[in-house]
């Protein structure tokens, strides 16, 4: 056996350590990003934004820092949907590549984990999408791009008041899938405080992989509420509009910003059209620098960029927006990310694409969070801005 | 004299040299997590060789145990060590974390074991393809019962056992996380290779030559297989929790039927009864999924067609059923493994 053993460990120490000399004159930016797994589309949507704004920075001549030029790297880690996978892509990222920073990783079971590393080893870590208020809480070197799940609660419940009428509400939500069942709770606690005790009539949950919702809808359904409540991911979407359509029902159904994928509407179609749901940005019907955002990114890649795009863009701004505001790098890391962390916290107001936001102490973003409507032409269509 | 002590020399020149690596940080941080995750791999595919390869059993729910290992030993950790928002201010004194940590892990490991009653029992009346069903149902049973447990964080998953790791580093600097690793790892595949290799532990290779003529050889079947389920579900346990206090976070998300494969996918990789197949497999796996990380999206079809060529050519896996010392048996001079 000890042969072998020797081998591998000659492998490892020999085979793993590759090239990674800070050049001088270039600023690394590490993206610990979902590219396979479970959704390969977010880490794609990442990927694509990131590279765009790339592209963009160094055809200008490199991001300006305190009067000298830097070409920006992006190093893109797969962290294939899984914690342990996004824990060593971090320590990769962070300990091998030696970046300045990192954006990512989007989904909240990865994003905690891989905070705590980030926050351990001193670099300044933005996710883009993460709505787990843990993964920033107590951690000075973790920001965020998207607003918290508490706050699409209320959201969801003053537009549905005001909007439908509503009185009373069913909810359907993922019981393993974190956000949903946090969303769910929120919006259940939001509503019966407004409304009354027992105005959320049906509370249903299901599992992650189910495909048939017909138990859990015929209860909702005979309980006549004004409106139901979809905080699912857009695939269970689909699949829970339609059979709800098929059973009767023709009130209203709103959901929240894991709505607002581009496949969405492919895997919808027709029934989910007229419905509304929460987000982060309205793609159609988008003003100013938004609209480029979207004109652009239709045009290179092929299809309307999604929320997580859009907050990708916005999170690495706000990065670099970080970086310029240290006045000057030294090529020391240690300094150099202390000194990006202190620029982060030197932020007073960022104008994003998705909204202009400040960060509080927890390293969380004061934003608004938009109302769209899906068109008859299947865009996602703004109908209203709500502010904190 | 030399022969007989050989192993227990290079292994502990092995750990000796990634402590003193780790402790002075040459070693990086990312590569201490590799070895790291490495040690549980092993961990986990010898573990589940126990069932699959040497009690010819099909069990594919094996990450099941792993996550009642690892949730035992983080609620105890955390509780006891660690402040938290849950379980507030620790229960003991943090300066004993260095001490209790392996009793904690230990812990974790005999509820894993106690939940590998669960396929134990039926593995009495059914085998083969329905007792597989089985362990997948349990496996499904362990992460729904957790999942819908919200006192512990339910699907959002339970953190702050960093705050135990650095309550034990604050008491005594010392890399702990790579040494009991690498310590626990060790104790698990001596623990396998003492069982195989016992007289009782035949009864295990017996049942899966053919359970009827073992049967009727006066091998007490049920109760070899009781204690082979609880044992392989029990190391698994202790894997998970040296797994949960790696990531500093756990959340049963993790422990789904995918991870399960992936463990299974090490063990046929290192050949069915063959301890050091698993171990390399193990090694092997880890090494690859790390390296061909530049690849991006083609690693997941670079690293299947690996497989399904090494399938091809050697389809009873790296080892076959074969011990390192069988394959080169003028190894067996320099060194003797119990």
């Amino acid at each position: 056996m000890k042969k072998s053993l020797l081998l591998f460990v000659a492998l490892v120490l020999f085979v793993l350590p590759a090239v990674s000399a800070l050049a001088a004159d270039t600023i690394k930016i590490g993206f610990n990003i979902s590219l396979t797994g479970d959704i390969p589309k977010v880490g794609e949507s990442s990927k694509f934004a990131a590279e765009m704004l790339k592209a963009d920075i160094n055809a200008a001549g490199g991001l300006e820092v305190g009067g000298k030029k830097y070409m920006l790297d992006f190093i893109y880690e797969d962290n294939e949907s899984k914690a342990e996978s996004a824990v060593t892509a971090m320590f990769k990222l962070i300990d091998r590549d030696q970046v300045l920073a990192v954006v990512g990783p989007n989904s909240s079971k990865q994003a905690v984990p891989a905070g705590q590393i980030a926050n351990d080893n001193r670099t300044v870590m933005v996710s883009p999408w993460s709505t787990n208020p843990d993964a920033t809480l107590e951690r000075p070197w973790v920001f965020r791009a998207a607003f918290l799940d508490p706050f699409q609660g209320p959201v969801a419940v003053n537009f549905a008041v005001k909007t439908f009428n509503a009185k009373t509400a069913a909810v359907i939500y993922d019981l393993s899938n974190d956000y949903s069942k946090g969303l769910a709770e929120i919006f259940k606690q939001v509503f019966e405080e407004k409304m009354g005790a027992r105005s959320v009539v049906a509370f249903e949950s299901h599992g992650t992989r189910d495909q048939d919702f017909s138990a859990q809808l015929t209860t909702i359904i005979n309980r006549k509420p004004d409106f139901i409540f979809v905080p699912n991911n857009y695939n269970q979407v689909a699949l829970i509009v339609r059979q709800a359509r098929q059973q009767g029902y023709t009130g209203e159904i709103m959901g929240s910003d894991a709505w607002g994928s581009a496949e969405l509407m492919t895997l919808c179609g027709d029934v989910c059209k007229g419905l509304h749901f929460s987000t982060h940005y309205a793609a159609a019907g988008a003003t100013g620098a938004t609209k480029e955002f979207i004109d652009r990114y239709t045009a290179t890649y092929g299809y309307t960029p999604d929320d997580v795009a859009a907050l990708t863009w916005d999170a690495t701004n706000v990065v670099l927006q970080g970086i310029q505001n240290t006045g000057k790098l030294t090529g020391r890391l240690r300094a150099d990310r202390q000194a990006v962390l202190d620029g982060m916290k030197a932020i007073t107001s960022f104008d994003g694409i998705t909204g202009s936001m400040k960060f509080d102490e927890e390293g969380d973003p004061v934003k608004c969070a938009v109302v769209v409507q899906i068109s008859q032409t299947g865009e996602f269509e703004f109908k209203e801005s709500v502010c904190p | 004299m030399l022969k007989r002590y050989s192993v227990h020399l290079i292994l502990t020149l092995l750990g000796g040299l990634i402590v003193y690596l780790a402790y002075f940080e040459y070693l990086g941080l990312y590569f201490l997590s590799v070895l790291m995750f490495m040690g549980v791999n092993i961990i986990l595919s010898s573990s589940l060789n126990l069932v699959n390869g040497y009690m010819g059993e099909f069990s594919c729910g094996h990450a099941g145990f792993m996550c009642v290992g690892a949730y035992v030993a983080s609620v105890l950790g955390v509780w006891l060590f660690a402040r938290d928002r849950v379980f507030g201010a620790p229960l003991l004194d943090p300066d004993y974390a260095l001490y209790a940590f392996p009793v904690i892990i230990l812990a974790g490991g005999v509820a894993a074991a106690l939940a590998g009653l669960l396929v134990a029992f039926p593995s009495y009346k059914t085998r083969g393809d329905y007792l597989a069903i089985i362990t997948i149902a349990a496996n499904y049973i362990i992460i729904s019962a957790i999942e819908n447990m919200s006192s512990i964080g339910g699907s959002r998953g339970l953190m702050g056992m960093k705050g135990v790791i650095n309550a034990m580093e604050d008491t005594l600097y010392l890399p702990w996380m790579p040494i009991w690793v690498f310590l626990f790892t060790i104790f698990c595949v001596w623990v396998i290779r003492r069982y195989v290799s016992s007289t009782f532990g035949k009864g295990v290779n017996a049942i899966s030559q053919d359970e009827v003529a073992a049967e009727i050889m006066s091998v007490n079947t049920n109760k070899i297989k009781t204690i082979t389920f609880m044992l392989s579900s029990g190391l698994a346990g202790i894997g998970g929790g040296l797994f949960a206090y790696i990531l500093g976070y756990v959340n049963p998300g993790s422990f789904n039927i995918l991870k399960s494969t992936e463990i299974m996918v090490m063990v046929y990789l290192g050949g069915m009864g063959s301890l050091s197949g698993s171990i390399l497999a193990a090694i092997f796996f880890t090494i690859l999924l790390e390296l061909l990380r530049p690849l991006q999206i083609i690693k997941w079809i670079v690293i299947p067609l690996v497989l399904i060529i090494l399938m091809q050519f050697r389809p009873e896996g790296i080892m076959g059923n074969r011990e390192l010392g069988q394959i080169f048996p003028r190894l067996k001079k320099f060194y003797r493994f119990k």
